[in-house]
C-alpha cells in the first residue's frame, strides 16, 4: 500500500517528521517497505534561458546562457531541439546525481565549449518516458526555485507492507485513523457531501445469486448525466502517479482515487454502453468477457458477473469490462459501488489470474457501511470535476450492519503481554480505532467497527490496545525454569539420528541433504511412485514423487559431482523417505553411498596404498562396514544381526546383503548396485550404498541402575588357534564362524575370517576359509587334552554344519 | 719390553683391530677364557712366592683388567655403532604425506550441525525436541492453525498438495513446522516447552527460497507464558546463537493466523559490510514471526484459552544458517556438492554444547 506524505496529511493534522511517522507506522504494524523523500529532486531549479546561440563545431547544439537565479547567468551545451531563448525549465548543476542519466555531472566541455550543467528532460528526471526535448514550463514558473516543489513532485512516498488481516489500512484515510490513535495527530473528518438528486437512474439492478446472497451483500448505483470526462486535475494525477497509477481520464482518476483514498474500489459503466438493466449473476461456463486490461477471459459459474441484457460489463469487485468503460466520449456516467464477499473474490481473482487494487481490497473485505457513503463522495467528486446532474441512487440488498461485541475482561492485556495498561488508557485506545466501549470496570463491551472484520475476540483486542500503547514498553521477563534437570530433550530416535550423522561424518562421509521429492522413474526404480505420494503440483517435473529412499538422490549426487571432477565421494543423508502418506509411514533413514575409492581409509593413489590400504575401488564391504557403524553407534545389540543374501531390487543380487534382527525386523540393506538400476539412473563408476532404517530399531532396554557389572578378568592367557576349511564356493564364511563359536559359547570368545583363497589345487568349485579362534580359558589352564577335544568339536561343529574339510 | 707389556701390547691392538661382536669376542676368549692367555699367565699365580706375586702377580691382575675394561669399552663402541647403522638403515622420508583422518575428512551438514546448536541452547532453557511429518493433512496444516477454509493467508503459502483420495481429501506437503503445535498439544498435557525443526515445503525458488526448506519452530503452553517472557527467550536465543554478549531486538506487530498478538521481530546489526554482524550497527534485519499462540490454536490443541496461554515463533533454519556462516545461496544447500560440504560444512567432532562453544 503505497501514499504520500501530503496524502496523509489529507486526513491527519499533525507536525511529526517523516522519520517519525515512519517509524510510528512501523511500530503499530504497519510496516513500513519504503520510503521515497524525493531528495533526489531537490537539486533541480527552475532557470530561464537567456539567450540561445548556435554551437560553433556542431550543427545540432546550441549554447546556452542560464539564468538560474542566483548569480550571473551560466553557460550550458544542450542539444535539445527545444531550446530557446526564453524557455524555463528545469536545471542541473555541476554535482548534481542525474537518475535518467545515471550519472552525476561534472563541468564539462562539449566541443570546445565549456558547459556548466543541464536543462533537463522529464526522461531524465525519471518523470516520464518523454526525451523529444527538454522541460517546458509556463513562462511564470519561479526561476531560483525548486522545480519538484512547483511540479509537485517533493511530495515524499510512503510504502507499507500491509498484513492481510488489515483492510481498514488499504486506504490513506484507515493508516491516518491508526496513526491519530496512536497519538502522533488528530483525525480530520470531512462533511458529508450534499447535492441534490434530480430524477431516478434508469438502469436497475438485479441481484440473481439465488441462496448464495452472500457473493454479493449490496450493490449501490447512481447515473449522472452530462457529465464531461477530460484529465484529472494536476493534483489528482500527480497523487495517482506518485503511488505509480496512470491517470486515465477524471471519471477512471477518481474511481481509483476513492480506491486509495478511502480503500473503496469503485466502478463507473458509460451509461451510453450499457444495455437495458444490470443484473449481479454467475457466469455462465465458457462465458467470456473483454476486461479493461484489454484481455478476454473465459469464465464460469465460480465467477460473479456484472452484466446488461446483452453481454458481462464487469467481473465484479476485480476488473471492469472494456466495452462499457468510460472514456473522453462519455457524457452519461453510471457510478458503481458494491460489496463482494472475500472468499469468492480472493478465489476468482487466483484462477482468473487477475490481480487489481478492488481485488487487493475486497479480498481483504471492504467496509460495508462505506458502500453507500462512498457513492455518494464519489458522486461528489464527480460533479466537482465533471460536472453532471446525479439521479437518485439505487441500493439493492444491502442488510445493514450489526457489530460484533466482544466481552472483553481488560486484565486480558496483563495476562497475555506483561504489559500494566489502565483500563482508561484501553478504553482511549479502543475509542480512537472506532470501537464501541460500553460498561466500566474491568469487564466491558466492545463492538467492533465495520471497517475490521479481523477482530473477532478477546485476544485481537489485546493487540489493539497492545500495539497503540507500544509494543517497546513491554519488558524481557525470563520464563521460569521447570525443576526437569533429568528431563530427556531428545528422544531416542533423534538420538540415533543424531549419532548416526556423527558416526558417518567420523567416517570420512559427507553429509548431503537432498530433495524429498524425486522423479516418478527414479522412485519407481526403488520402490516408489505410489498414486498417493504424487504431487499435484510439482515444482518441476522431476521432482514429482515423494521419495521411498535416499539412494536415488545420493546416486544422482555423487554422479554430479563426478561431471565436476570429484569421482572419488561418499556421500551420506539422515533422513526422511516415504512408505505412503500417514504420518506412520514416514521413515526415518540412515543412507549413503561411496563411488571411485572414496573407502574409509582414503581414496585416490598414495603412495602408502599397497602397505597401508585405501585408494581401492569401494566394494559391498564397504557399504557393510558403514551400514554396520550406524547400527552400533545407534546402540543396536549385534549378537542378534543377522545378514542375509542379497538386498532389494535394486541392489546387485551377488554383491548385497539384507540385515535383519530376528526374522521380521529388517534393519536396512547393503551392497553394490544392479547395473540396470545404474543404467537408469544414467549413473556409473564402481559404486555402493546402504540404508539403515533408524526408526525400525528397538528401544534400548531400560536399565535397572546405571552402575556397569562387575568387570570379570580371567587369570589366565587367552589362546590363538587357526584353522583352515576347505568348502564349497557357495558356503557363507559367517557359517564357518557360527560354527566354529558354537562350539563352545564359553571358551570361543571371538572367530575371525583372516584369508579366503580360490585356486585350482583346492579343486573345482571349492574354497578355503582360514579362521582364527580366540580361546579364552576361564575355570583354569587348560591341558593339551582339553585343547585337542575343543578343536575336535570346533572341526566337527564345521564340518557338520557346513561341510567343510580341515585343509591339510 | 717385558713380555707381560709385549702380551697388553698385542691384546689391545687386537681389540683395537675388532670390528665387529664376534672378533672381539674371540679377542675375549683368546685372553680372558679358560684357556686365554691372560687366564694361563693368572693361572701361575697360584706357584708363585709371596714376593713374587707382590709384583708379577699385581701386574698381571693389571693386565686383565686393562684388558677387560678394553674389550668392554670397545663392545660398548661396536653396539653404538651397530644401532647407529641400523638407525640410519632404517631412517625415511618423514615428508612423506600421510592419510588424513576420517573424522578430519568427513563432514555435517549445516543445518544437522545448526539443530544440534539449537538443541543445546533450548535444552538448557528446559525445552524438548518434538517432530511431525511432512505429509500432512490440510487440518494440521491449516485448519487446526486458525486458517479458515478459502482463507488468503493459505494462498500465501504457495502449498504443494497430493492428489485426493477417495474422500476427496487432498494432503499437503506442509508448509511450516506448525503442525507438529497441534499434534503436541493433542499429545501431551502443558507445561508445553518444545522446539520443533524440521523440513518445509513451498512453491518457490530463488536464491533465498528453495522449494524444500527448513524450519525451526518453538512453542510454550502453561499458564502464563506472556509476550514478555516470550521476548526473554528470543532475546536469550539471539544472543546465544548468535555468539554475542548483547542483541537489541525490535517487535513489530504483525499479523500470523495461528497466533494474537503477532510480531514480527528485527534484530539490530550492521550491514555495511559483505557480512551481517550481529550486536553492532544501526540496521535492522527481519529474523523470526512469533506470537501468542491463537485461542483458536489452543482449542484445536483441545487446551481452555481462559485457562492456558502460551506463545510460538518460528523462522528459517536455513535463513539463520546463513546469516551465521554466510553462505550466499539457499540452493546451495540441496545440491551436494562436495565443494560446497567441505567448505561449510562441520566436522563430526565439532560438536556444539554450551560448555565448549556453540561454534569452534
Amino acid at each position: 500500500m503505497k501514499f504520500t506524505l501530503s496524502w496523509l496529511k489529507d486526513h491527519l493534522e499533525t507536525d511529526a517528521s517523516l522519520d517519525e511517522i515512519c517509524a510510528r507506522l512501523t511500530m503499530i504494524g504497519l510496516e513500513v517497505e519504503d520510503v521515497d523523500d524525493k531528495a533526489a529532486f531537490k537539486p533541480f531549479v527552475i532557470a530561464k534561458v537567456v539567450s540561445a546561440e548556435q554551437h560553433p563545431n556542431a550543427d545540432k547544439l546550441r549554447v546556452l546562457m542560464v539564468d538560474t537565479g542566483s548569480g550571473a547567468p551560466v553557460q550550458v551545451v544542450c542539444g535539445a531541439p527545444n531550446a530557446r531563448a526564453g524557455l524555463v525549465g528545469a536545471f542541473a548543476a555541476p554535482g548534481t546525481y542525474v537518475p535518467g542519466i545515471d550519472a552525476t555531472l561534472s563541468v564539462g566541455n562539449i566541443r570546445g565549449v565549456e558547459s556548466r550543467g543541464m536543462m533537463c528532460s522529464e526522461k531524465e528526471l525519471e518523470i516520464s518516458d518523454d526525451h523529444n526535448g527538454i522541460i517546458d514550463l509556463p513562462a511564470d514558473a519561479p526561476v531560483g526555485t525548486s522545480y519538484a516543489a512547483y511540479a509537485g513532485l517533493d511530495d515524499p512516498m510512503i510504502e507499507i507492507n500491509l498484513t492481510p488481516n488489515r483492510p481498514d489500512c488499504t486506504s490513506v484515510y484507515g493508516i491516518a485513523r491508526d496513526l491519530a490513535a496512536s497519538g502522533l495527530g488528530t483525525l480530520k473528518t470531512r462533511a458529508a457531501p450534499s447535492f441534490s438528486v434530480e430524477g431516478e437512474t434508469t438502469a436497475k439492478l438485479t441481484i440473481d445469486l439465488g441462496e448464495d446472497r452472500h457473493l454479493c451483500p449490496g450493490f449501490s448505483l447512481r447515473l449522472v448525466r452530462g457529465v464531461k470526462n477530460g484529465p484529472s486535475p494536476k493534483w489528482m494525477q500527480q497523487r495517482l502517479l506518485s503511488i505509480g497509477l496512470r491517470p486515465i481520464n477524471a471519471l477512471v482518476d477518481i474511481t481509483n482515487y476513492m480506491t486509495f483514498d478511502q480503500g473503496r474500489p469503485m466502478h463507473v459503466f458509460d451509461a451510453a454502453k450499457v444495455k437495458g438493466n444490470l443484473t449481479v449473476r454467475r457466469a455462465k461456463e465458457g462465458e467470456t468477457v473483454l476486461a479493461l486490461d484489454q484481455r478476454e477471459y473465459k469464465l464460469g459459474p465460480n465467477n460473479v458477473v456484472i452484466s446488461d441484457e446483452k453481454s458481462i460489463e464487469s467481473i465484479g469487485g476485480i476488473m471492469g469490462g472494456e466495452h462499457s468503460g468510460c472514456d473522453e466520449n462519455t457524457t452519461d456516467v453510471l457510478i458503481e459501488s458494491a460489496l463482494w464477499d472475500p472468499m469468492n473474490i480472493a478465489k476468482s481473482g487466483r484462477t482468473l489470474g487477475i490481480i487489481t487494487d478492488a481485488r487487493y481490497r475486497f479480498e481483504r473485505g471492504a467496509d460495508p457501511e462505506y458502500m453507500v457513503p462512498g457513492l455518494e463522495r464519489t458522486t461528489e467528486l464527480v460533479l466537482e470535476l465533471c460536472g453532471g446532474k446525479p439521479a437518485k441512487a439505487e441500493v439493492v440488498g444491502y442488510a445493514g450492519y450489526s457489530p460484533k461485541i466482544v466481552d472483553f475482561p481488560m486484565s486480558e492485556v496483563k495476562r497475555l503481554t506483561g504489559l500494566e495498561v489502565s483500563s482508561e488508557e484501553s478504553v482511549t485506545i479502543l475509542k480512537k480505532l472506532g470501537f464501541g466501549v460500553e460498561g466500566s470496570g474491568d469487564r466491558v463491551n466492545v463492538s467492533v467497527p465495520s471497517w475490521r472484520p479481523d477482530v473477532d475476540g478477546k485476544a485481537d483486542l489485546v493487540e489493539e490496545v497492545m500495539r497503540i500503547h507500544g509494543v517497546d514498553n513491554i519488558v524481557a521477563a525470563p520464563l521460569p525454569r521447570h525443576g526437569t534437570v533429568n528431563g530427556k530433550i531428545l528422544t531416542t530416535l533423534q538420538i540415533r539420528t543424531r549419532l548416526a550423522k556423527r558416526a558417518l561424518a567420523s567416517r570420512g562421509m559427507l553429509e548431503a541433504v537432498t530433495w524429498s521429492f524425486i522423479s516418478e522413474d527414479h522412485a519407481k526404480l526403488f520402490g516408489g511412485g505410489a498414486p498417493a505420494l504424487k504431487l499435484a503440483n510439482p515444482i518441476a517435473a522431476d521432482m514429482s514423487d515423494m521419495r521411498p529412499s535416499l539412494l536415488p538422490g545420493l546416486l544422482t549426487a555423487a554422479q554430479r559431482n563426478a561431471d565436476k571432477g570429484f569421482g572419488d565421494v561418499a556421500l551420506f543423508e539422515v533422513s526422511g523417505t516415504y512408505e505412503g502418506d500417514g504420518p506412520d509411514q514416514q521413515r526415518r533413514v540412515a543412507g549413503g553411498v561411496r563411488r571411485g575409492t572414496a573407502s574409509l581409509n582414503g581414496a585416490g593413489r598414495l603412495w602408502s596404498n599397497a602397505a597401508k590400504g585405501g585408494g581401492k575401488q569401494v566394494d559391498v564391504f564397504d557399504a557393510k562396514a558403514d551400514a554396520i557403524a550406524v547400527l552400533e553407534a545407534c546402540g543396536v545389540p549385534m549378537g542378534n544381526i543377522q545378514f542375509e543374501a542379497g538386498g532389494p531390487a535394486w541392489y546387485h543380487p551377488g554383491r548385497s546383503g539384507t540385515i535383519k534382527l530376528g526374522p521380521k525386523i529388517v534393519l536396512g540393506s547393503f551392497g553394490e548396485f544392479h547395473p540396470k538400476t545404474l543404467e537408469a539412473l544414467d549413473v556409473s563408476g564402481a559404486l555402493c550404498g546402504f540404508e539403515i532404517y533408524v526408526d525400525a530399531m528397538p528401544e534400548p532396554k531400560k536399565k535397572a541402575t546405571r552402575t556397569k557389572p562387575a568387570l570379570d578378568l580371567s587369570p589366565f592367557q587367552a589362546v590363538k588357534r587357526d584353522f583352515a576349511f576347505v568348502v564349497d564356493k557357495g558356503v557363507e564364511a559367517g557359517a564357518i564362524l557360527r560354527a566354529a563359536s558354537g562350539a563352545d559359547r564359553k571358551l570361543v570368545t571371538s572367530v575371525s575370517v583372516f584369508d579366503v583363497f580360490e585356486g585350482a589345487s583346492l579343486g573345482e568349485g571349492k574354497k578355503s576359509i582360514a579362521i582364527e579362534v580366540t580361546i579364552q580359558p576361564v575355570e583354569r589352564t587348560l591341558t593339551d587334552e582339553d585343547f585337542e577335544a575343543l578343536t575336535a568339536k570346533i572341526v566337527a561343529n564345521v564340518t557338520k554344519t557346513t561341510g567343510g574339510v580341515l585343509r591339510a | 719390553m717385558s713380555e707381560l707389556e709385549t702380551l697388553e701390547r698385542t691384546l689391545l691392538a687386537d681389540i683395537d683391530a675388532a670390528g665387529d661382536e664376534g672378533s672381539i669376542e674371540a679377542v675375549r676368549v683368546g685372553a680372558l677364557g679358560k684357556k686365554g692367555s691372560v687366564s694361563e699367565l693368572l693361572k701361575t699365580l697360584g706357584t708363585m712366592t709371596p714376593e713374587e706375586r707382590q709384583t708379577r702377580g699385581a701386574q698381571i691382575n693389571a693386565l686383565k683388567n686393562t684388558v677387560a675394561d678394553a674389550i668392554t669399552a670397545r663392545k660398548s663402541a661396536l653396539k653404538d655403532q651397530a644401532i647407529a647403522e641400523r638407525l640410519a638403515r632404517e631412517t625415511v622420508d618423514i615428508s612423506l604425506p600421510v592419510r588424513s583422518s576420517p573424522a578430519e575428512r568427513g563432514r555435517i551438514h549445516p543445518i544437522s550441525q545448526i539443530v544440534d546448536e539449537i538443541t543445546a541452547i533450548f535444552g538448557d532453557m528446559g525445552f524438548s525436541i518434538a517432530e511431525g511429518p511432512d505429509i500432512e493433512t490440510d487440518y494440521y496444516n491449516f485448519t487446526a492453525l486458525n486458517f479458515p477454509e478459502g482463507h488468503p493467508a493459505r494462498e500465501m503459502h504457495d502449498t504443494f498438495f497430493f492428489n485426493e483420495d477417495e474422500k476427496g481429501e487432498r494432503k499437503v506437503l506442509r508448509t511450516h513446522t506448525s503442525p507438529v503445535q497441534v499434534r503436541t498439544m493433542e499429545a501431551q498435557d502443558p507445561p508445553i516447552r518444545i522446539i520443533i525443526p524440521g523440513k518445509t515445503y513451498r512453491q518457490d525458488s530463488d536464491a533465498t527460497h528453495s522449494p524444500m526448506f527448513h524450519q525451526v519452530e518453538g512453542l510454550v503452553v502453561d499458564k502464563s507464558a506472556n509476550v514478555a517472557n516470550m521476548r526473554w527467550v528470543l532475546e536469550e536465543f539471539c544472543k546465544a546463537f548468535f555468539e554475542v554478549d548483547q542483541v537489541t531486538m525490535r517487535f513489530r506487530p504483525s499479523f500470523f493466523p495461528f497466533t494474537e498478538p503477532s510480531f514480527e521481530v528485527d534484530i539490530q546489526c550492521d550491514r555495511s559490510g559483505p557480512i551481517v554482524k550481529f550486536g553492532e550497527g544501526t540496521d535492522w534485519m527481519e529474523i523470526l514471526g512469533c506470537g501468542m499462540v491463537h485461542p483458536n490454536v489452543l482449542r484445536s490443541g483441545g487446551l481452555d484459552p481462559d485457562e492456558y496461554q502460551g506463545f510460538a515463533w518460528g523462522m528459517g533454519l536455513d535463513r539463520i544458517a546463513m546469516l551465521k556462516y554466510g553462505m550466499p545461496d539457499l540452493r546451495d544447500f540441496f545440491n551436494a556438492d562436495v565443494r560446497w560440504m567441505n567448505h561449510y560444512g562441520f566436522r563430526p567432532l565439532d560438536m556444539p554444547t554450551l560448555f565448549g562453544g556453540l561454534s569452534a
